[in-house]
């Protein structure tokens, strides 16, 4: 790795009013991009499904806990949040959730769904995994407000937010992963088919990471080209302490809370900052994800140190120092998908982040973390939320169950 | 999180093997079918016969909230003999058995005439656009995610009961219905289901 070290920009304060432009960033992009492909400092032990078997892949459907959280992130997603029809009660519910829960035990196993129009579609599982998520307003439905986690409820308003209805809330939610398009997308019209009695489709997201296989076990990266998820809680115990709660009645035990944010980000903003710029603003190397005081990406940042300007290596306005968190019951688990619409006429794109932050307690975790964000981030400057939803993860169910059983039946 | 892989080419015998997986469940073999919109904490959707004289894979009925519908799903025959199931029946509304046939262009429903035959160490399967157990007259609707308990009666007249859960679905028209329906194999013919009442 020949990244350059801690290269100083023109300056921080030009930085700070969004109008820095440094030239020279693309050919050291080029340079870091080239370097970065010979450095397995960022590979992480994930097993790697061989390519000839990416199709044939199998992800658990039952157990006490759901799927689609702690596994490894497949290259494709759809985000699917309902709502529930008026009148749909607790047994409505019920009967819901069982064939849903049916369909995705079947479709996740290589099996097509019961009265599948499309059965060929359903033999490759790809590692499909269906999350469901409950929202503030299926307790209500249900009549079981008394059980909702008390975090599952509509975040306090952010003076970063723009939220539009277009992409936020829903009583229902699924997430749809697999590390095949066609599989996503024909799970996705099972579950929507055998869902329409009772809910209405209320948004969709859909989004990709790398190709399975392309890059195994590295973090991915978002379309500003930043390693995105490299604090992620490592599997083990720090991923048990982040994501699941650990006691409590049988519909909290072994569950976990799920926000959905729409993150739209400005790559015509994003283009006017040469690239030491855009490293001081997420505090980090782009090629590597090392935090600009390290060589590698996991190194632990330095907050306190020094450059020769005086200033700290690590800007305090940095996207890093700002999420920053040591703690594992305050680390959240970001399973986010890149998304891209269709440019504009003048070829203004629309593209960013479905933002997917999984974490047992909403408010202990998540919240403190977006509010730092919110108040200082300079990141904020080239991105926006416009959507916003969240759900709790119920726990997961045994064979011949469904998911919700717990808190409904 | 390590995942275990299928292979593609075995994917078919995986089916089987999952399929004639038959358990009983809570509710099999109960005459009892007046509360079935309450979710019971043993049932799945993935219901299916007692042991019987027969194995009832995947078993399911179109969801309807009156008027006639169709229970369909795989029957198993893994005896020496051949089986015959002479009628169905259910709570909610009487029951005939049915096939699809060819008449003057166009495929119509009609009464499987000497019953369906399940041929020893075979599989019979009840589909849209083919065999399939009909409900001629609903008493009351049946709600997507219910479940319906069946009876069938068998030429030696013993009986067994299995129970299928109800999909959403708007195939398996039960009028006529151009663009509808499921094609018959071995035909070309649009596919399009023309009922005609027999009641």
């Amino acid at each position: 790795m020949t990244d350059e070290p801690t290269r100083r920009p023109v300056g921080r304060r030009g930085l700070l009013t969004g109008a820095a432009l440094t030239a020279g960033g693309a050919l050291a992009g080029a340079a870091a991009l080239t370097a970065a492909r010979h450095d397995d400092q960022g590979v992480r032990g994930a097993e790697a499904v061989p390519v000839a078997q990416v199709g044939s892949a199998v992800e658990p459907f039952h157990g006490p806990r759901q799927a689609g959280v702690a596994t490894e992130a497949q290259a494709h997603a759809a985000f699917v949040a309902f709502d529930l029809k008026p009148g749909v009660d607790r047994a409505g519910l019920g009967r819901m959730l069982r064939l849903l829960s049916d369909d995705a035990a079947r479709l996740t196993q290589g099996r097509p769904a019961l009265a599948d129009t499309e059965p060929e579609l359903g033999l490759l599982p790809a590692r499909l995994t269906v999350t469901f998520g409950f929202g503030p307003g299926l307790y209500r439905a249900a009549g079981v407000d008394d059980r909702r986690p008390p975090s599952v409820a509509d975040l306090p308003p952010l003076r970063i937010d723009r939220l539009q209805p277009r992409w936020s809330g829903g009583d229902l939610l699924l997430q749809i992963c697999a590390d095949d398009p066609l599989t996503v997308a024909h799970a996705q019209r099972v579950l929507i088919k055998d869902s329409r009695p009772f809910a209405a489709v209320r948004w969709v997201q859909q989004g990709f990471r790398r190709a399975a296989g392309a890059e195994p076990g590295r973090t991915q990266r978002n379309l500003f080209g930043q390693l995105d998820g490299t604090a992620n809680p490592q599997p083990g115990s720090p991923l048990e302490t982040a994501v699941w709660v650990p006691d409590g009645p049988a519909w909290l035990r072994d569950s976990s809370t799920l926000v959905v944010r729409r993150i739209s980000m400005n790559l015509e903003t994003w283009d006017l900052l040469g690239r030491a710029d855009r490293e001081l603003a997420v505090g980090r190397r782009l090629g590597t994800g090392a935090p600009l005081t390290g060589s590698a990406e996991h190194d632990e940042p330095d907050f306190a140190a020094l450059g020769p300007d005086g200033l700290t290596v690590i800007p305090d306005f940095s996207h890093l120092t700002r999420a920053h968190v040591t703690d594992d019951r305050l680390r959240i688990l970001r399973r986010a998908y890149n998304y891209d619409g269709v440019p504009a006429a003048d070829g203004t794109a629309d593209s960013g982040l479905i933002f997917a932050a999984y974490q047992a307690d909403i408010t202990r975790q998540f919240l403190p973390i977006q509010r730092r964000l919110a108040e200082r981030d300079l990141l904020n400057e080239w991105t926006t939320p416009i959507g916003s939803a969240v759900f709790a993860v119920p726990p997961g169910c045994p064979e011949g169950g469904w998911v919700g059983q717990q808190l409904l039946g | 999180m390590p995942s275990s892989t299928i292979s593609g080419r075995r994917a078919p015998v995986v089916l089987l093997a999952a399929g004639l997986l038959i358990g009983g469940i809570a509710g099999c073999g109960s005459s009892d079918t007046s509360s079935t919109t309450t979710p019971t904490a043993s049932a799945s959707t993935s219901a299916s016969a007692s042991t019987g004289v027969l194995g009832v894979r995947d078993p399911w009925v179109k969801a309807a909230d009156k008027g006639m519908t169709a229970a369909f799903g795989t029957l198993v025959n893994t005896g020496d003999t051949d089986v015959t199931i002479t009628a169905a029946s259910t709570e909610v509304s009487p029951m005939e058995l049915h096939e699809m046939t060819m008449k003057d262009g166009q495929m119509v429903m009609q009464a499987k005439q000497g019953g369906i035959v399940i041929k020893a160490r075979s599989e019979h399967v009840l589909q849209p656009g083919g065999d399939h157990l009909m409900l001629m007259n609903l008493t009351r609707p049946v709600p997507a995610g219910d479940e319906l308990t069946v009876t069938l009666t068998f030429a030696d007249g013993r009986t067994q009961t299995f129970t299928a859960v109800a999909k959403p679905f708007t195939g398996a028209q039960e009028s006529y219905a151009p663009g509808h329906g499921q094609p018959m194999p071995g035909t070309s013919a649009t596919p399009t289901m023309t009922m005609s009442p027999a009641s």
